[in-house]
C-alpha cells in the first residue's frame, strides 16, 4: 500500500517535471484545450440563461377569452365551469375584471388606470389546453370561439413555444459541440502524450529491460493526461466566466434600454467540478490510447 | 530424489534453439547448452558469432524462432508476455552501451530497478548506497551520467544491474572499451559477485582475460556452440 501511494507520488511528480520540461507546448496545449472547452461551456452558458429568461415567462401554453362586457360574473363562472369540462382542456381559470385591474396595479402600472373613474377590464377566462401541439392548440381555440358570450381570443403563446423549440434546438447543438470538441480535447491530448511517449523512449526500453511492467510504464503519462485535462478545463472555466464578465456590462445596458434586467448566470460550482471532471476523464482516455497504442508498437 | 535435484542446479537450458531474424540471418543454428547455477562463463567468438543474440535469447528480449530454452526453470518458449517484466527482475543486465538514463543522477539510475519492484524509502537508499559503494561511485551518486569516465558508467551500470540482487548476471562485452585497469577492475568485481553464489555470463573477445579468470568458456562460431 504505502510502495503503492509513493508509486503513484512519483509518477504524478514525473508528470509534472515532463509539463514544466517543455513550457511553451504544454501551455499550447492546455490553451487549445481551454478554449476548445470553452466553446460548449460558454454556448450551455448562455443556453441556461436564456432559459432562465423564458422560464419566467408561461412556457405551457394559454388561450385567453374576454368575455363581453354584458355578461354578468355568475354567468362568467358558470361558462369557465363549461368550458373546463371541454375535453380538451386541462385548466379553466376566471379572471374577473376586478381581480385584473389588482394584477396590473400589482405589476407597478396603476398610474396608468389611476385616472379612470370606472374598470375598462373585461372578464377573462384562462384556459389551458391538454394538448399543447400547434394543430390541437388551433381547434380548441375554434371550438372555443363558438362559444356564446365570448367577445375575442388571444392565443399569446405561439411564441413562446417558438422559444422553447429554439431553445430545445439549441441544447442539441451545445450536446453536438460538446461531443466534438470532447473528442478534439482526447486527440490533443493522445497527440502531446504521443510526443511525451518519443522523449521518453530510452527511459521507456530501459525501463522494460529491467522488469517495469507495463502498468508501471504507463501510469505517469495517465497522470500528465489528466493534469492536462484538468488545467485545459480550468482555463476553460475561466475563460466562460471571463466572456460573462465582459458581456455583463453591455447585456445590462441592452436590458436597461428595455427596461428590463437581466442577471447573468455563470457556471456554477457544481456545473464545473463537472467541466473539471469531464475534461480531466477525457485526458485520461487520451492518455490511455496513446500509450496502449505506443506501447504495443514498442515491442 | 536426484533428477529434480539436478534439474534444481540447472540454470539455463538451450536444446537445438535457433534464431533466424527477419531477412534471413541465421544468427544461432542449433544451439545446445547447459549452465548450473553459481558458474561464471565466459562466451566467446567472433563479432556475429551470436553472443549478443544468446544473450538476449537468455533475457527473453529475443524469442527463438525454433527449440527450447529454459532459464531457472522456466519455458521461455511459452512465457506469457504479462509474466515477462517478473522473469526480467531475476536478470542482472549489463549493456556494452550503458543505457544509461542521463536526465537523472547517478543514485537515481541505480534507484530505478528498486523503484520498478516498488521498493522505496529507506531500505531502497541502503540498497543503492549499498550497490554504488561496491562499484567505487558512492562518491558520485549526486553526479550526472554524462559526467562519468567510461569505465565509471559501465560501474554504474553494474551498479544498477547487482543493486536488486539477482540471482543470474548477463554482461554484454563489460570491459570492450576500457583500460586495462579499468577492465581488470571489473573482471574483479563479476569473480566477486560469482563468488557469493550469482551465476555470472560474460560475452567478451579478450582472450588473455579470459585466461587469466579461468572459468567455463563457451566458444560460439557462426551461430554454433564449437566444440
Amino acid at each position: 500500500m504505502k510502495a503503492w501511494l509513493e508509486n503513484n507520488r512519483h509518477s504524478l511528480g514525473l508528470a509534472v517535471k515532463r509539463m514544466a520540461d517543455a513550457p511553451i507546448a504544454s501551455l499550447f496545449s492546455i490553451l487549445v484545450i481551454g478554449i476548445a472547452l470553452s466553446l460548449p461551456a460558454g454556448s450551455y452558458v448562455a443556453l441556461d440563461n436564456a432559459g432562465r429568461l423564458a422560464g419566467k415567462l408561461s412556457p405551457k401554453p394559454e388561450i385567453s377569452l374576454f368575455l363581453k362586457a354584458d355578461l354578468s360574473q355568475d354567468q362568467g363562472r358558470r361558462l369557465t365551469q363549461r368550458i373546463a369540462s371541454l375535453t380538451d382542456v386541462a385548466k379553466a381559470r376566471f379572471v374577473s375584471r376586478d381581480e385584473g385591474l389588482k394584477h396590473l396595479q400589482d405589476a407597478g402600472l396603476s398610474n396608468l388606470t389611476a385616472g379612470l373613474d370606472e374598470n375598462p377590464l373585461p372578464d377573462v377566462i384562462i384556459v389551458t389546453a391538454k394538448d399543447s401541439d400547434a394543430k390541437a392548440m388551433e381547434r380548441l381555440a375554434e371550438q372555443l370561439n363558438t362559444l356564446p358570450g365570448i367577445d375575442h381570443l388571444l392565443m399569446d403563446s405561439d411564441w413562446v413555444r417558438r422559444l422553447a423549440a429554439l431553445l430545445d434546438f439549441g441544447r442539441d447543438l451545445v450536446w453536438l459541440l460538446a461531443g466534438l470538441l470532447g473528442l478534439a480535447l482526447a486527440a490533443i491530448t493522445g497527440n502531446t502524450i504521443r510526443l511525451q511517449i518519443y522523449a521518453a523512449r530510452e527511459e521507456i526500453e530501459v525501463s522494460r529491460l529491467i522488469g517495469a511492467t507495463n502498468r508501471f510504464i504507463r501510469r505517469p503519462f495517465l497522470y500528465f493526461g489528466v493534469l492536462q485535462g484538468l488545467l485545459g478545463g480550468l482555463l476553460g472555466w475561466l475563460l466562460t466566466s471571463g466572456g460573462i464578465y465582459v458581456l455583463e456590462g453591455s447585456l445590462a445596458r441592452l436590458a436597461l434600454a428595455w427596461n428590463g434586467r437581466i442577471d447573468l448566470h455563470g457556471l456554477g460550482p457544481a456545473e464545473g467540478a463537472i467541466l473539471l471532471g469531464l475534461s480531466a476523464l477525457l485526458g485520461l482516455i487520451g492518455a490511455f490510447l496513446a500509450v496502449s497504442h505506443s506501447l504495443r508498437r514498442m515491442l | 530424489m536426484p533428477c529434480s535435484a539436478r534439474h534444481d542446479r540447472r540454470m539455463i537450458e538451450f536444446s537445438d534453439v535457433v534464431k533466424r531474424y527477419p531477412g534471413g540471418h541465421e544468427a544461432l543454428s542449433g544451439v545446445n547448452l547447459t549452465i548450473t547455477r553459481g558458474e561464471m562463463v565466459f562466451l566467446t567468438g567472433h563479432s556475429g558469432a551470436g553472443k549478443s543474440t544468446l544473450l538476449k535469447l537468455i533475457a527473453a528480449i529475443e524469442r527463438p524462432t525454433s527449440g527450447i530454452i529454459t532459464v531457472s526453470g522456466q519455458n521461455l518458449s511459452r512465457i506469457r508476455r504479462s509474466a515477462l517484466p517478473y522473469f526480467r527482475r531475476n536478470i542482472g543486465l549489463i549493456f556494452q552501451d550503458h543505457k544509461l538514463l542521463y536526465d537523472r543522477s547517478v543514485y537515481d539510475n541505480v534507484l530505478l530497478p528498486l523503484h520498478i519492484q516498488g521498493m522505496t524509502g529507506h531500505d531502497a537508499g541502503k540498497r543503492v548506497r549499498a550497490a554504488l559503494d561496491k562499484v567505487g561511485l558512492l562518491n558520485k551518486e549526486r553526479a550526472r551520467p554524462i559526467t562519468l569516465s567510461g569505465g565509471e558508467q559501465q560501474r554504474l551500470c553494474i551498479a544498477r544491474a547487482i543493486v536488486s540482487r539477482p540471482p543470474l548476471l548477463l554482461a554484454d562485452e563489460p570491459t570492450a572499451n576500457l583500460d586495462e585497469d579499468y577492465a581488470r577492475d571489473l573482471m574483479d568485481m563479476f569473480k566477486a559477485f560469482n563468488q557469493v553464489g550469482v551465476t555470472v555470463i560474460l560475452a567478451s573477445h579478450n582472450q588473455d582475460m579470459i585466461r587469466r579468470y579461468g572459468g567455463r568458456t563457451i566458444a560460439l562460431a557462426n551461430g554454433r556452440v564449437a566444440p
